[in-house]
Order: structure tokens, then sequence, then C-alpha cells
């Protein structure tokens, strides 16, 4: 019965796509119909649409196929600093997400732990996260810039400060909340504070950290794109606006499925870790 | 065809029309040609650099044999005797032809560093900065240059004032606007060579094609590329003489160059005064149409400038005097009419501009559409002269206080000559053969007005419209 719907959900999926790029085809298809009179010579100088009195129009799906097969048989070509294939750019903006993310998991895990252990410190820090933590991490960019003086780090500085939020209010959440009845038997027990924390209070809190560090890859992919469309250099988002420069729609539907892609599989990865670590209670 | 035809199928056509250039069967085939060409374009284009390098080393040698050999016939009876490479190998064997030769490319000091970044933004203004890559005149001035691609002008300027660049493509205004402070910390900034003369318009959409009087833009949407460039102040005083306040009946945003075709294309622009290739770029996707051309606004006037830190060049004189050098060199090349074509197919590429090399050329020649169905011939619709006129920064400083950027006095003689560098300029023209004027400060017409750099206050005060 499960495995009946699910090949339906499959059929009904494709049935959607098919529809979506079929009115897509209709959209871009039709229109270059007869040309208006103009000067050869002028119109050579012009695009093909603008020749014929419009404007340049959305590329079609056999033309956005076409460009994504171009870059998935060439995704490591190397032409000059400013013209890699996009594998090498997906590669860079991968690196600085996890660069970013993993300082952000060794900062924010600890300490949420601290905070979660203590009603104090929870209480003196909540202000500070209440303020920080709505703050559009692509608004700490000019100032990263201006302090840190390089941009590559200042990516993965805005990377760091984008995931560090929910991991932290996560963690200690977790932390905070574990069963008063395990502490207590841990006390009876006269566990010693290190063994309790790793041996009763992590696997306790490790599903609400994990869900946590998923929120937090989803924003850092999110933000890596923008961050490095304002900073350019290498990445995704450079390519993005390298091809925006270039107004090559179809490139840019490429690199919006890759990122979608990407960005899945990386939330993929974290729901696999997080299925991992959860208990029946 | 339809969408679900293999496109892998060297027999199924795919498209509308074959490709982009309608000249060939299918995408792929126009693609595969275009990348052959380049390749055999960039072959060719090292070569210029290099042919020059070579003629260098030859005038070297045949110095050496002309002293070794003070007759002619002697000369020529003893390469009979034994041969053009037996003789180069003997003669080379005991005096150092090499490095004769490389004494000779360097000029004088050696370079403290050879292995720079320079930033730029791809538009036309950047092409002697960018076609220096390319085409090999960096590394005939001994430098290895990585020419980086940036996004913004606010962002080129904190990548150099971070020293993330060791020098960079800006707006001219920018270098006075880094030393004055203005919209910065106050960093000693030098200006060392103008890019590009002319080369900038006015683009406006086409459904304002009837309105060519700037009297009837009241209420219009403009966009400039940053608050402190030529765009800006040409704009302002381009609408100001038609006696629109810039500031109350219209409205001008800064909008990176890009950017400035897909709004226009959206609608949410009436015009722009932009840099090329982004005016022509309108025309060819059939959004806008070219009003008027920057130089007449203004003939000859100052665009984009290669800068760098005063620190830069106090620190490292031999490295600063060798990429000024190749960004003159490059520069000189392409005032020369003839070599635009080339230049155009060696910048187009994704790695520089990534732009179509017909939009491209069309900049560089002056052979263009204008979006209103004309070609027109206008071969100086951009030129290159890299001397930085002091009287240039002068009437830039004038525009800066017209409009409110800078208040109070300014010493407008000390600002113009401690940032734009005519003396360093003028000495590097002489050596790659380019006549340098004489004096820095020359007066000229903008929009049949005259301006006289030495007197910069009255200038302001004869404006209707101003701020100041």
């Amino acid at each position: 019965m499960a495995s009946g719907r699910g090949l339906r959900a499959a059929i009904l999926s494709l049935l959607l796509l098919a529809l979506f790029v079929g009115a897509w085809q209709l959209a871009t298809g039709g229109g270059a119909g007869a040309a208006a009179d103009v000067d050869p010579e002028y119109a050579k100088l012009i695009g093909k649409e603008a020749a014929s009195g419009g404007k340049s129009a959305m590329p079609s799906p056999a033309d956005v196929v076409k460009k994504i097969w171009n870059h998935v048989v060439d995704p490591f070509y190397d032409r000059g600093t400013n013209d890699k294939g996009i594998g090498i750019q997906l590669a860079y903006s991968i690196a600085r997400v996890l660069g970013g993310y993993l300082l952000a998991a060794l900062f924010a895990i600890p300490l949420g732990f601290l905070i979660g252990m203590s009603p104090l410190v929870y209480r003196a820090l909540d202000p500070f996260i209440q303020v920080l933590k709505p703050i559009s991490p692509l608004a700490w960019m000019p100032l990263a810039l201006y302090t840190i003086k390089d941009s590559s780090t200042s990516s993965v500085f805005v990377i760091f400060i984008c995931s560090v939020w929910p991991m932290l209010i996560n963690t200690a959440f977790g932390v905070a909340s574990v069963r008063k009845e395990w502490l207590n038997v841990a006390r009876t027990l006269e566990v010693g504070p290190l063994r309790k924390a790793f041996t009763v209070i992590l696997p306790a809190a490790a599903p609400t950290i994990m869900t946590g560090m998923r929120i937090s890859i989803g924003i850092a992919w999110l933000v890596i794109v923008a961050a490095e469309m304002l900073v350019g250099g290498t990445g995704i988002g450079y390519f993005v606006w390298n091809e925006w420069n270039n107004l090559s729609i179809a490139n840019i539907i490429t690199a919006i499925l890759l990122i979608g892609l990407v960005g899945m599989l990386l939330d993929q990865l974290l729901a696999r870790l997080a299925r991992a670590v959860t208990y029946p209670e | 065809m339809s969408s679900f035809d293999n496109p892998f199928d060297p027999k199924v056509t795919l498209g509308r029309t074959g490709c982009a250039c309608g000249q060939h069967e299918s995408q792929e085939r126009h693609d595969a040609e275009v990348v052959e060409l380049q390749r055999q374009r960039q072959l060719q284009l090292q070569t210029v650099a290099a042919s020059e390098e070579a003629r260098c080393g030859r005038a070297v040698e045949g110095a050496v044999v002309r002293a070794l050999f003070p007759r002619e016939s002697t000369r020529r009876r003893f390469l009979h005797a034994v041969g053009a490479g037996t003789a180069l190998a003997a003669i080379e064997h005991f005096f150092p032809l090499g490095k004769a030769r490389d004494a000779f490319a360097e000029t004088k000091g050696k370079i403290e560093k050879t292995d720079l970044k320079v930033g730029f933004i791809p538009i036309t203004c950047a092409t002697p900065i960018i076609m220096a890559h390319p085409m090999g005149f960096y590394r005939k001035h001994g430098l290895n240059v990585e020419v980086v691609k940036t996004a913004g002008w606010a962002v080129i300027r904190d990548k150099s004032l971070a020293k993330e660049y060791d020098a960079a493509h800006m707006l001219s205004p920018m270098p006075l606007a880094i030393s004055l402070g203005v919209g910065s910390n106050a960093i000693p900034w030098t200006m060392a060579a103008v890019e590009n003369i002319n080369g900038q318009a006015i683009t406006l959409a086409m459904k304002h094609k009837d309105k060519r009087d700037p009297k009837q833009w009241k209420g219009f949407k403009f966009a400039v590329p940053f608050d402190y460039s030529m765009h800006n102040y040409l704009l302002r005083y381009y609408v100001a003489e038609a006696g629109l306040d810039p500031d109350k009946d219209i409205q001008i945003r800064a909008v990176p160059p890009p950017e400035m075709v897909a709004n226009l294309r959206a609608e949410n622009l009436d015009g722009f005064l932009g840099p090329d290739p982004m005016n022509q770029r309108a025309v060819f996707d059939g959004v806008g149409f070219i009003h008027i051309l920057s130089k007449d606004i203004w003939e000859g006037h100052p665009c984009c400038a290669f800068t760098a830190s005063k620190g830069f060049a106090a620190e490292m004189p031999n490295t600063f005097a060798a990429l000024l050098k190749a960004i003159i060199d490059a520069t000189a090349f392409a005032t020369k009419a003839e070599n635009r074509k080339q230049i155009a197919e060696a910048i187009a590429p994704a790695n520089y501009l990534n732009q179509p090399v017909t939009v491209v050329e069309q900049v560089l020649t002056g052979t263009f559409a204008d979006g209103l169905g004309k070609v027109q011939k206008v071969p100086n619709r951009i030129d290159f002269d890299p001397f930085p006129w002091q009287s240039f920064a002068v009437w830039i400083l004038t525009q800066m206080k017209r409009w409110g950027q800078i208040k109070g006095d300014i010493d407008y003689k000390r600002v113009a000559e401690e940032v734009f560098l005519a003396t360093d300029a003028a000495k590097l023209m002489k050596e790659v053969g380019m006549t340098p004027p004489a004096a820095t400060y020359k007066p000229f017409k903008v929009m049949g007005k005259a301006f006289d750099p030495a007197k910069p206050e009255d200038y302001i005060n004869s404006f209707a419209i101003k701020r100041a």
C-alpha cells in the first residue's frame, strides 16, 4: 500500500514537472515570427530579438538543458582568475560554508552547554542573543570587510555568524530541558560532573542539538550565495553575479538548480546524522 | 522541435533558429567555433607584446655585432663562413648577450614584488587594465599580474583599502574622495593614469523614444554607477543645464553597472548614464536606446582611473613604475583605431568582461547601432589618453562642492597635484613613445561653457542650480 502511494506520488511529481516545463516552453517558444524590416547592417549589430523589434527573451527549457549539459561535461575547467568551471565554484562555496559552519559548531555547542546548565548565565546572555540573532548576516559584511580586511575570511565570518545562533539556542534549550529525573538519578549515583555531561546530558540533548545544526546548515547555504554575490572573486554566488552581468539567464537557471541540489544534499546529510542520534523515549 | 527531443542528437535542430549569430545550424557548433577562434586569437594576442620584446632584443644583438665587426664586409664574411647560429653561439660564449637583452628591457632598479593583484569592474573603461593581461603587457614589463573582477565600486574601494589589491580600477573622482575622506576614511590615494576618456552614454528606455528633450524628463528615475563618479556629475550637469534640479526633479540612484540593463528592462529605471558596454548591451537586448554619448556633453572628459595607494607607490617605486608603464603601454596600443577590434576580442571572454564580442566591438570601434534603427559612426566614442590632467581634478572638485558632497574651503590646486600624478605619467609616457603635454592644467568646455581651472570658485558660483 505504502509503496503504491510512493509510486503514485512519483508519477504525480513527474507530471507536475512536465506540466511546468511544457508551460515554460510554450511561454518562451512563440513570438519569433516575422522580422521587422531593418537594415541588415544594423541587424548584425544587435541581438536576434532586438532585430525583430522585441526584447531579448527568456531562454527555453531546451536552451537551459544544453547549458546544463555544457557545465556537466566540463565542470572543472580553469581559464584564468575570473573564469572557472562550475564544479570549482561550487567547491569554493562548499569549503567556505563548511569552514564557517564548523567554527560555529566548535564555538556554539560548548557555549550552549554552559548556558543550558546554568540558568543564571542563560538569563544574563539572553538579551544579547535576542538582539544579535535577528540581524541579517549580510549586514555584517561591510563591518567584516572593514575589520578583517580580507574578503574570503569575511565571507567565512558571515557564515559563522549566521549559523552560530540556531546551534547556540538549540544546544542551550536541549541541555536545559533534560529530564529532571535523569539528572536526579545521576546525582543519587554520585556521577562526577564531567561524566554527567558526557553520558547523561549530551546524549539526551543530542537530537535537539542536531536540529539546530540542521537549521544552521540550511541558513549557511542560503547566505553564502548572497555573500559571494556581494564580494565576488570565487564561488557559486560569484558565478551567478558574473552571469547576471552577462544577462545570461540560462546560466543563472543552471546555477539556481545546482544551488538547490547542493542545499538538499547538505540537508539530507544532517538529517541522516540527526536520525543516528535520536532515541526512543 | 519539442522540448522532449533528445538535445544530444546531432540531427535534431535545437532552439528556434539555430545559434545566436544565425550562421551555424546549432548553438553547439557555434560555441565550438567561437571557442576555437578565441583560442587562436589568444595565441596571436600573446605575440603582440612578445614581438615588441623581440624587436628590443634584436636591437641589442645588432649593437653587439656592430661593435665586434665595425666593418660591414668583415661581418658578412664571418657570418658566411660559420653560419648565423654558430656565430650567435660563439658571441654568446664570451659576451653575455642574454644579460644585455635583459638589462635593456629592465629600464631601472629591481622590481620589489612581481606577483600583483589588480582589481577591475567589468566595463570597457577598464580596457587598458584588462587587455594588458591577455595581450602580455604586464609580462613584458616583468610583472605577473592577476586581474580580478570585482562586484562593485564600494567593494573595489574596500578591497583596495584593505590592501587585498595592489592597484585598482576606480572612477576618477574616487581617489579624490578617498584622499579627502569623503565616504570613507581619509587615506592618501593616487591616480596614476586616466584609463579612458569619453566612452559613456545616456541610455533611455524604449518607451521614451519621443522624449528626447531633457526638459520632458521630470520625475524620471536615473541610475549612475556610484555617487563619486563622472557619470553622476555629468548627468547632474546635463539636466541642470536644461533647468531641472537633479535632486528634486529627477531621482538619481547608484546602481552597479551590471544591474542597470536588468533594471531598465524591468522598467524600474527610465534611463541611466552608465559606462559601456552597458549602453550598447541595452541596445543589443532591445531594452533601450542611446540618447546621447557623454562626449557630446564634454568632449574628452576623463572617466575611469588607474589608482594605487600612496603607500604602495612610495614603498615599491620600481614595481609601481613597471605597473604604470605596462598600463600606459597598453593605453598607447589602445589609442590606435586599427587595434581596437583585436582588443575587443581579447577582453570580451568570460574571464574578463563576459559580453558578446559584437557589443564590445561596437563600443571600441565606434560603429554602433543606436537602438533607433540607425548605424552611427563615431570613432572617438571611447578614447584612451593616460595623462591625468590636474585641471580634470579641479573640475571634479568643483562639482563635488557644487552638489554638496564636500563643504567648506578646498585648496583645489594642492589636492589636485597630490592625487593626480601627472609628472610620473608624463615620464613614463615618454618612455613608451608617447608625447605628454607640457602643462598639467588646461581650460576646456563642458556643454559649451568654458571652465578655467584657475578660478574654481567663480565657476561654482556661475551655476544657477547648486547646493553649495
